[in-house]
């Protein structure tokens, strides 16, 4: 009925039963999913359409096959996503049957709740309406498809994490996480983060979208694209992202590694044009998807662990 | 086409690449004193095996810089908090991820500072090697023995022991010699049974990807040759067939196929053992039996499921299955119990006293408990257990715990996923507990009272 009925055996290695490693970490991805929809009563899933969201969704509708998955998902916009991320999520959702939620960084500028930032960057902004919409939704699990392979503050997060009532994260008070016992209870007006992929990297994420034929965004594959070079990136011309004077536009064949706000987002140049392509590309790079791609990060030193404190993703 | 296929189904033409070729994940923590260069290992490990990219290594040359330093202090790699930095220690479990041709491996960094003795009980308890770090210059101190101590405990099934600092004792076999009899001699007492010794600069990188011309007196492999070629640690095959039951699949009119109305399935992971269509199994703590008829991994139907292994099964009868019950094989399955004898690592700051009532997650299933009584703290200078009458924050203590309602619980000397469980505390959700069951008592019979005193007992 699908490509993953019974023409891929379970890998294991010669004549023991031992999980290969992609197998490994699906099971426990799923092993995670399961347990937070046992324990909790609403949880929710952030999806963005970008590759690693995408990924946990394919997780969840595995884990709960053949009913549907069984929680709705959270998009928080920051009005600066590439038109087709939206219409990839838009699709998903709708094919799938689930109900979408989005939380609008928009909204809370227009009516003066936050404030664009000098930078014109909107990532940081997004911690407000994501919390809000938390409690308004009075979700108590909130997966998110971060990995511990992107950054150095996430390299220090349980897989469950704890957010307090102000939706913060106390990187010095974590709660030990034993075995494959997970505890996500909390006390009113808390609740938990949850990582499924948290010890994926970025090469075992294409190597599954690989194996499991996920179709991704288009601008994850190579296509032509007006773009212009800052900061030894390559950004894409459109509303949020115009080149300055000394900035020439040139037509690059380029594709995105990550997908984030298109004013800070860099496209790098690529011919992959195939989920295989870009494992063979992934596999070869010596950058870090968020250094070649991420304005945002490269500021400090301590960017996302401040971010994440105050109940960033 | 139902909407999930879409999902999962082929829209491009991917072909195979060579990149995909995929070995097996080990899981390794490392344990260490302050200052043994825990995080210079680490950070020469991601190095070595080319898992440090140039933009991150181009940061922490740096920072090196701006600090004054004359080489890129690798320990920035894995130091990520802030106050980490400030202080120039490690303070919480980093998780770190590297490979090479045959595995991939994820690394827990486990802080050295005695009052994070949890952060060392986190990353063994999911590790199937353990990486001690000894200072050359020192041998073995009271943290080796605490950390020694704790990976006994916990079963982890390897250790290594780095005698890290090699060139500050100008790679000097007889210094070497010295640790490694003092450690042998600790972990013999501990029944360490594999605790291999390697010389080792984290700074140099002698002998940690590749086998140093500088220590030309040993002839074993470089630390990395080792955990490459380490055998898994366990062959599941061979322990008995369990399966906590997360969740109970029944979609009845929400299935995405009509076809899937009538399907009813028990989701959980494998928890040890394999089980084929065909097996008698046992539902616990009820006892009902049933025959497996299928097994589902999403849309793939699978002939056999093993340990670890993330599956659904489908049962010949409409038993009575739970979230929290445990799917057995019919021939060994545990017998449940109320009353549990088990080794605790306390991890909370108020100590834990008996008649304290906590809540105990065992497999899927959390049920009440109260601490009949601390049985003895284990004193980790000689090793044995001394009378208790509380367990303080870091204390591995023996108690007698009285539960809500029976579980099937398992000795952890047999079964590291079946002996264990957490005590949470039900005020506020947290997890005071690391617990290991150690024998188990008659469900009837009173749970007899220890003599109070030296009582010994092995960890």
């Amino acid at each position: 009925m699908s490509a993953v009925t019974a023409e891929r055996p379970i890998t294991t290695t010669p004549e023991t039963h031992v999980l290969g490693q992609l197998d490994a970490l699906e099971s426990e991805a799923i092993l995670i999913i399961r347990e937070i929809v046992g324990e909790l009563e609403r949880p929710v899933l952030l999806f963005s359409g970008g590759k690693d969201s995408v990924v946990m969704l394919h997780l969840a509708a595995k884990a709960f096959w053949p009913a549907p998955i069984p929680f709705p998902v959270l998009h928080v916009d920051t009005g600066h996503n590439f038109p087709e991320l939206l219409d990839y999520r838009d699709e998903t959702v709708e094919r799938l049957g689930l109900r979408l939620e989005v939380a609008r960084v928009q909204d809370y500028l227009d009516d003066g709740r936050l404030r664009e930032r000098a930078d014109g960057l909107r990532n940081a902004l997004q911690t407000v309406p994501l919390l809000d919409a938390i409690n308004e939704h009075r979700f108590d699990g909130v997966f998110g498809g971060a990995r511990r392979d992107e950054e150095k503050a996430r390299a220090k997060e349980r897989i469950v994490s704890l957010r307090d009532e102000f939706g913060q994260w106390d990187p010095k008070n974590q709660r030990p996480e034993l075995w494959n016992l997970f505890n996500p209870r909390h006390r009113p007006g808390e609740h938990v983060r949850a990582f499924p992929i948290s010890n994926w990297t970025e090469l075992d994420v294409w190597k599954y979208i690989e194996r499991e034929d996920i179709p991704l965004a288009p601008l994850y594959y190579a296509h032509e694209r007006e773009v212009f070079n800052r900061d030894g990136m390559w950004l894409a011309v459109g509303p949020y992202s115009q080149p300055r004077d000394d900035e020439p536009v040139e037509t690059r064949l380029v594709r995105y590694r990550t997908v984030g706000d298109m004013s800070c987002t860099g496209a790098v140049e690529s011919p992959a044009r195939s989920n295989a392509e870009i494992v063979v590309e992934v596999a070869a790079s010596t950058l870090t998807e968020r250094g070649a791609t991420r304005a945002d990060d490269r500021i400090s030193e301590a960017a996302m662990e401040d971010r994440k404190k105050e109940g960033y993703f | 086409m139902n909407p999930t296929t879409n999902l999962l189904s082929p829209a491009l033409d991917t072909g195979s690449s060579p990149a995909l070729a995929t070995g097996t994940l080990l899981r390794l923590a490392t344990a260490g004193s302050v200052d043994d260069g825990k995080s210079t290992l680490v950070g020469r490990l991601l190095h070595d095996t080319k898992s440090v990219l140039s933009d991150q290594l181009a940061a922490v040359e740096r920072v090196s810089r701006d600090r004054g330093l004359t080489g890129a202090d690798l320990a920035l790699l894995t130091d990520g908090l802030r106050a980490e930095r400030e202080q120039g220690i490690t303070i919480d479990v980093a998780y770190r991820y590297f490979a090479t041709a045959t595995r991939s491996f994820v690394l827990a960094d486990c802080p050295g500072h005695v009052q994070y003795t949890r952060n060392t009980v986190t990353g063994s308890s999911t590790a199937d090697v353990v990486v001690l770090l000894i200072d050359a210059r020192k041998g073995v101190l009271e943290q080796t023995r605490r950390h020694l101590a704790v990976t006994a405990l916990l079963r982890v099934p390897h250790v290594v022991v780095a005698v890290n600092k090699i060139d500050l004792v100008d790679f000097d076999e007889d210094v070497f010699d010295r640790v490694n009899a003092e450690v042998q001699s600790v972990a013999r007492e501990l029944g360490v049974v594999d605790a291999t010794a390697i010389p080792v600069s984290a700074l140099d990188g002698d002998n940690v990807a590749e086998r140093s011309p500088r220590t030309p007196w040993y002839s074993g492999p470089s630390l990395l040759e080792f955990l490459e070629a380490l055998p898994p640690a366990v062959d599941p095959v061979h322990e008995a067939f369990r399966l906590p039951v997360q969740l109970v699949i029944r979609p009845q009119g929400a299935a995405l196929d009509v076809a899937h109305r009538d399907y009813r399935g028990y989701a959980g992971q494998v928890a040890s053992g394999v089980v084929r269509v065909g097996d008698e199994v046992v539902a616990l703590p009820s006892g009902r039996r049933s025959t497996v008829t299928g097994i589902d991994l999403g849309p793939q139907s699978l002939d056999e499921a093993f340990a670890l292994q993330s599956v659904t099964l489908r049962l010949a009868d409409e038993i009575d299955i739970s979230r929290g019950d445990v799917i057995a094989s019919v021939a060994d399955a545990p017998e449940p119990t109320q009353d549990i004898a088990a080794v605790v690592c306390w991890l909370a700051d108020a100590p834990l006293r008996p008649g304290q009532r906590l809540l105990l997650k065992h497999g899927s299933r959390t049920v009440q408990s109260a601490v009949r009584s601390i049985d003895g703290a284990l004193n980790l200078d000689d090793l044995r257990a001394v009378a208790a009458e509380s367990l303080p924050l870091n204390d591995i203590g023996l108690v007698t715990l009285r539960l809500a309602s029976p579980l099937p619980v398992e000795n952890y000397s047999t079964s590291r996923r079946g002996g264990s469980f957490l005590l949470i505390d039900a005020h506020d959700g947290r997890t005071v507990a690391a617990g290991m069951v150690g024998a188990t008592l008659p469900t009837a019979a009173d749970a007899p009272t220890r003599p109070e005193g030296e009582e010994e007992w092995e960890i």
